[in-house]
């Protein structure tokens, strides 16, 4: 303590040139944490935001009482879908850098939240992702073609041309819509679950935000709703560790996990291994069976590393190291899962390899396809008259007007 | 028919609705055991329950998206945001969310959210609890904006509001809730029994959004206005003695251009009339519509009367409100320039 008040202003653990540091990390040995009954009073299981819930070890077995204990099968078709999932961020990057789509933004390094969290819902729940979900959107059946579409914003995009690419939803799969505005989709999903509830059904939601935009105003009024209805909601915060270049810290992680945010409303909070697939899915199948029992909703932390860039619009060797993500401790969730089926003799290097040769076909093939429906250079291109539909349901007058002064000049 | 005030006439309509439809859900600050602040939405709760008559924490922002949520699923979810001065913190999920989600998804999703909200001044609110924001929801594509004048209109554009499958935003000008106000404050209180807007059906009925209603027809003068000034401009029309045409917008946008354009284009003068702040003001934007469909008709140019564009103060209320002498000042104006 000094005698005069000062700033604190968070800082990084490294910067560009230093080595690595992730001591600030707290890591419970995988196995340590018990997994407590889904009816557990919050009071009692408020540890599960400071400890962290792992399966897999650092021998990649799976230990404890949170080891969903899937069989082989299940966890070889997980294992399909991550790969599936990095191979189409790969190819899309490149397609990016080669100028063929004007943005993209890889979940590199946090896919198993995607999948393991898609694996534990049931189709009949709603999802309501950020821009770093596509594993949610592949596992629940949207289609490559149709994602490849939306980035091109061609005669097959489901948004018409209207969203960046990457904002995709999907209405069959039950997957809302994304949104630029960061965590707008967080009370959303409070409100839905609040009218399954209402409806009496037994659907719940879940929504994902990053560490970064806990600091958004809805992030809080979500969590304050879902605490006073107890609404069957799943709350996830990815906590990449990065906010484009603001570290956690900048959301306020430096001294409580961000698990712990809704412990003062009562909301229990779980800090998983987020590269644990096995974790992620135990944790999520814990909250969707409280949710799913009238216990309300959970805040589940899954602490992962952005591997990637942001977006295709940033550089992160500008305020971070190179090589930070290879120092990671939690390492990388497909390798993670990889080791762990080769470990119990369920895979082995070469399926590997031919699967991670299928998935990249499967790409090509559905870029290929997707090309047909329209580039950015070569048609069949949308017609821009559609610009002024679905503002409205019917069309007002004045958009009729416009749309034909607009089709006046294009003619 | 019933004699009604407005709070009685828009309790009505949710009742109606509710009554209709199970999927109408209530939701706001004090809506739900108490029966709102204003009293709009008293007894609901007891005849609908808790959980269509929900009791919210004060969070706009957190209330409108829910509100969203809600209706993603199913719901038709009625939002009361306590004054029109609290709606800013609810104000993103408005414009980047609900005005949005249809154009975004193509169809494929939507919320058919209503968000009612209390506005205007001369209660003695201050800058806090007499603002009218509509011209900020005007601005924003996809939403629907109405302010009704009286019980019938109230009652009827409401159920409409809350029928209809776009996102709307309901502005009720408060000091007309109890009373037709011709905008003395020193003249004692009229009730809604004394006029003929006072009397509304006990049962559904509607009033379409989009179609302005002339509240008196006139030759020589045309008086676009809503809200509370609807009574103002009538009043100060008659103490000029000028045969105006009195148009009450009613649905702000999508706007009911060929009323007011042909109104105008016949009558050749116009006075445009509101309560909110003068500079890029919803009268900018009627102005603008008139001089670009009547440019021809008109004789004298287009008056605007508005709040002045400071914040509403306290103590200088009725300097501030835009009351009969100014609104006279500036038909005089019309009628006199050549």
């Amino acid at each position: 303590m000094t005698n005069r008040s000062r700033l604190h202003i968070p800082q990084p653990s490294a910067r560009p040139g230093d080595e690595p540091d992730f001591s600030y990390l707290n890591l419970s040995p995988a196995g340590s944490v018990e997994r407590p009954a889904a009816d557990a009073r919050t009071r009692e299981i408020e540890h599960l935001s400071v400890e962290l819930i792992r399966v897999l070890d650092d021998d990649h077995r799976a230990q404890g009482s949170w080891n969903p204990a899937l069989e082989p099968a299940a966890l070889q078709v997980a294992l399909r879908w991550l790969l599936l999932t990095r191979a189409y961020d790969e190819r899309m990057w490149q397609i990016q850098r080669q100028g063929r789509i004007s943005f993209y933004m890889q979940s590199t390094g946090e896919e198993a939240v995607s999948i393991g969290q898609a694996m534990a819902l049931r189709p009949g729940d709603m999802c309501f992702p950020s821009y770093r979900n596509q594993g949610l959107y592949l596992y629940r059946g949207s289609k490559l073609v149709d994602m490849m579409c939306q980035c091109l914003s061609n005669t097959g995009d489901m948004c018409k041309g209207r969203q960046m690419p990457i904002m995709y939803h999907n209405r069959d799969a039950n997957i809302f819509s994304i949104s630029g505005n960061l965590a707008t989709q967080y009370p959303h999903a409070v409100g839905w679950a609040m009218a399954s509830a209402i409806k009496g059904e037994d659907h719940i939601s879940a929504s994902w935000v990053g560490d970064g935009s806990t600091a958004e105003a809805d992030f809080h009024h979500a969590l304050t709703f879902a605490a006073i209805y107890q609404a069957p909601v799943i709350l996830n915060v990815v906590n990449n560790q990065w906010a484009i270049s603001t570290f956690q810290g900048f959301a306020g992680g430096e001294r409580r996990p961000f698990a712990a945010r809704g412990l003062g409303l009562g909301i229990p909070g779980i800090r998983v291994d987020g590269n644990d697939l096995l974790a992620v899915y135990a944790a999520t199948t814990w909250a969707a069976e409280r949710a799913r029992r009238g216990g309300g909703p959970t805040l589940i932390e899954h602490v992962t590393y952005r591997g990637g860039a942001h977006s295709t619009s940033d550089d992160p060797t500008k305020y971070r190291p190179k090589d930070e993500w290879l120092e990671f401790p939690l390492g990388d969730p497909l390798e993670r899962l990889k080791n762990h089926l080769i470990g119990e003799g369920h895979w082995s290097e070469e399926e590997h390899e031919s699967v991670q040769a299928e998935m990249r076909d499967k790409v090509q093939v559905a870029w290929k396809e997707a090309q047909k429906q329209g580039t950015m250079t070569e048609g069949p291109y949308l017609d821009p008259a559609t610009m002024f539909d679905d503002v409205f349901v019917e069309t007002p007058q004045h958009l009729e007007m416009q749309r034909q002064q607009m089709l006046d000049l294009e003619s | 028919m019933a004699q009604m005030n407005m709070i009685d006439a828009i309790r009505s309509a949710h009742d109606v609705v509710m009554a209709k439809d199970p999927n109408v859900v209530v939701l706001g600050e004090d809506v739900g055991y108490f029966g709102g602040v204003f009293r709009c939405t008293d007894g609901l709760q007891r005849k609908y329950g808790e959980h269509r008559v929900l009791d919210a924490p004060i969070a706009e922002g957190g209330i409108i998206a829910a509100a969203i949520g809600m209706g993603v699923n199913g719901l038709r979810p009625v939002a009361e945001i306590q004054f029109a001065d609290y709606i800013y913190p609810g104000f993103d999920q408005v414009a980047s969310e609900l005005a949005r989600l249809r154009y975004r998804t193509c169809g494929d999703y939507f919320s058919p959210v209503t968000i009612r909200t209390p506005c205007g001044g001369g209660i003695r609110g201050g800058q806090t609890h007499s603002q009218s924001p509509e011209g900020i929801f005007t601005h924003v594509s996809g939403i629907t904006t109405v302010m009704p004048s009286n019980p019938y209109d109230a009652k009827g554009l409401l159920i409409s509001a809350i029928e209809s499958d776009d996102p709307v935003v309901f502005f009720e000008p408060k000091r007309i809730y109890n009373g037709p106000f011709d905008g003395d404050p020193n003249k004692p209180a009229v009730p809604w029994t004394t006029h003929p807007k006072g009397e509304v059906p006990e049962d559904y009925f509607t009033v379409p959004l989009g179609i302005a209603d002339i509240v008196k027809p006139g030759s020589e003068l045309t008086i676009i206005t809503y809200g509370t000034l609807v009574h103002v401009a009538q009043a100060a029309a008659r103490l000029t003695g000028v045969d105006a045409e009195i148009i009450d917008v009613r649905t702000l946008a999508p706007l009911d251009v060929s009323t007011l354009a042909d109104s105008v284009c016949k009558t050749g003068r116009c006075l445009i009339a509101h309560e909110a702040t003068r500079f890029s003001g919803f009268g900018a934007e009627l102005a603008a519509t008139v001089q670009e469909n009547c440019f021809y008709s008109l004789e004298a140019p287009i008056e605007r009367v508005a709040g002045w564009d400071t914040p509403y103060p306290h103590a200088f209320e009725w300097q501030y409100f835009p009351g009969q002498k100014r609104i006279a000042a500036g038909i005089r104006k019309v009628m006199e320039a050549q």
